[in-house]
């Protein structure tokens, strides 16, 4: 049995090779907090810093570390902390630490104001093993500070990331493009250009969801208002026609076709979210009590009796084992198909689905149920497959019989 | 400076090394800077590598534990030892075990 090499190395790229099954749990995300330093006017889910109320009803110490002990016995070899803003937690350095001994990848999503000199050495210390990633506002304290709207927070920014590039602690930023901050994008490019791991293109948040718990109405109109025309998403998508056009080739072939009525075409069973309070969900976006799992012993059944939606589940119910039970739980949602005549007339027909961000997540933060279209991102996806020729000027997605044809290479850009 | 291991050596998992298995592989991932040529690489074995690995105890010396795969691997004796030797002097040289 001589062989020179007995050691894999697995970097980023490469995944790994699962001989047999893949592991139960894929990847756990898991909000430590609602809450946030700073305010955006954007956020679809953050909640004040100071507030009692949601702190009071935040998992425990040892709550989240039963969960990531569970996660570890799945298999999982990654979870994501984020919020709200996770480093709001006093506990933050103690889950981390905690997470990575157990063997845990840990994905951070912060905006990297409440990074302390004795984080920032953990993070050189006991590296998370993937890059942080940074939420960037704005590049300078007018823009950054009007969406925040937290004064001092643009050099609590700066001073955080500072300590990362001190440390050669490896971290990506990201963009939420904004009104307050359209005009810095490429200033933000030039600059996202220097990070030392920023070896690809920063990635952009250009369609904001809503209050994802359905909780404001008046920031949902707020929302509403901020976001990009479907032609200003198209003008930042298209700012370099020739390798927007080479993505887009590549894209057609594996992601375009009707999806049907089935409603979950992700990974639906694969991974889980689990909020601050210790409900689990589906996914990030989804959090209508009716598609919850209960595992936190000491917090209520959240399920109310706001039941919108037309379909719905057998055998789920409102408080599970743990982990794995929620699994299984929510597995079961990868079959669940709709009965909603708008929906099955148009999004099950459409063939723009990898255009579309049309999902029960997003239908659900929209309309408070999980099969109803979405127009906004209907029409987004509508204004890129008529500008790379898929349709012509007055068509749908769901008129069109011959897809196929349509999204061949002879109908692309010219 | 690295000391050449022989199969007196006793060989465990380092304190900075944490050793899954998943779904019946070894995964070895690291959990202070500096083990791997990359910050964010993770490690897994090859079937003769995992062989060794599960006989590893932190108590039998590198020559029993060639003895040991002897009662599940064909192949003389030299060859098993050599092999030992090998898995565990890459392991070590990587940081992943420590001679005890």
């Amino acid at each position: 049995m001589t062989q020179k090499t007995y050691v894999v190395q697995r970097g980023r790229d490469q995944g790994l090779p699962w001989k047999g099954a893949r592991p139960r749990l894929e990847q756990l995300d898991v909000e430590l907090t609602e809450r946030c330093n700073n305010d955006c006017i954007h956020c679809c889910i953050n909640r004040p810093a100071n507030d009692a109320v949601a702190r009071a009803g935040e998992m425990t110490t040892e709550q989240i570390r039963d969960l990531l002990r569970q996660a570890a016995d799945l298999g999982c070899l990654q979870v994501r902390f984020t919020g709200g803003e996770p480093l709001l937690r006093h506990d933050f350095q103690e889950l981390y630490i905690y997470a990575r001994r157990l063997g845990l990848k840990v994905l951070l999503f912060t905006n990297a104001c409440l990074i302390t000199p004795g984080l920032a050495d953990l993070f050189q210390r006991m590296p998370p093993l993937i890059e942080i990633e940074v939420t960037v506002y704005g590049m300078h304290r007018e823009s950054y500070e009007a969406v925040t709207r937290i004064p001092g927070s643009f050099a609590q920014f700066q001073r955080g990331l500072n300590l990362l590039l001190e440390r050669n602690v490896p971290f990506v930023v990201k963009w939420v493009v904004l009104p307050q901050n359209k005009h810095e994008m490429v200033e933000f490019e030039v600059w996202a250009g220097t990070i030392p791991a920023m070896t690809r293109p920063p990635s952009y948040v250009m369609s904001l969801d809503l209050r994802n718990r359905r909780d404001d109405e008046e920031k949902n109109v707020c929302i509403q208002s901020l976001r990009l025309t479907p032609h200003e998403s198209l003008a930042i998508l298209t700012r370099d026609v020739a390798e927007y056009k080479q993505s887009m080739e590549a894209f057609a072939s594996r992601f375009m076709g009707p999806s049907g009525d089935r409603l979950f075409s992700c990974g639906v069973g694969c991974s889980l979210c689990i909020d601050a309070y210790g409900r689990a969900q589906p996914c990030m976006g989804l959090r209508a009590s009716e598609w919850t799992v209960n595992l936190n012993p000491d917090l209520k059944s959240v399920r109310e009796e706001d039941s919108f939606s037309s379909v719905s589940v057998p055998g789920m119910r409102p408080e599970c084992a743990g982990l794995e039970d929620a699994l299984s739980q929510f597995s079961r949602l990868y079959d669940l198909c709709t009965t909603n005549p708008e929906y099955l007339r148009r999004c099950a027909r459409c063939f723009l689905k990898g255009l579309c961000e049309q999902c029960p997540a997003k239908s659900w933060t929209e309309h408070g149920t999980i099969d109803t279209p979405v127009a906004y991102l209907c029409e987004t996806a509508h204004v890129q497959a008529r500008y790379i020729g898929w349709l012509g000027k007055n068509e749908y997605g769901w008129e069109v019989m011959n897809w196929q044809e349509r999204i061949s290479v002879q109908h692309s850009i010219r | 400076m690295a000391t050449q291991l022989s199969l007196d050596a006793v060989c465990a998992c380092s304190e900075n090394v944490v050793a899954r298995t998943i779904e019946g592989e070894v995964v070895l991932i690291p959990l202070i800077a500096g083990i791997g040529d990359e910050e964010d690489e993770l490690y897994t074995l090859n079937e003769t590598g995992q062989a060794i690995w599960q006989k590893l105890d932190g108590k039998k010396t590198l020559k029993e534990v060639a003895v040991s795969l002897a009662e599940v691997f064909d192949g003389p004796a030299s060859e098993l030892e050599a092999d030992v030797l090998g898995f565990a002097s890459e392991l070590t040289k990587r940081g992943i075990l420590v001679a005890k």
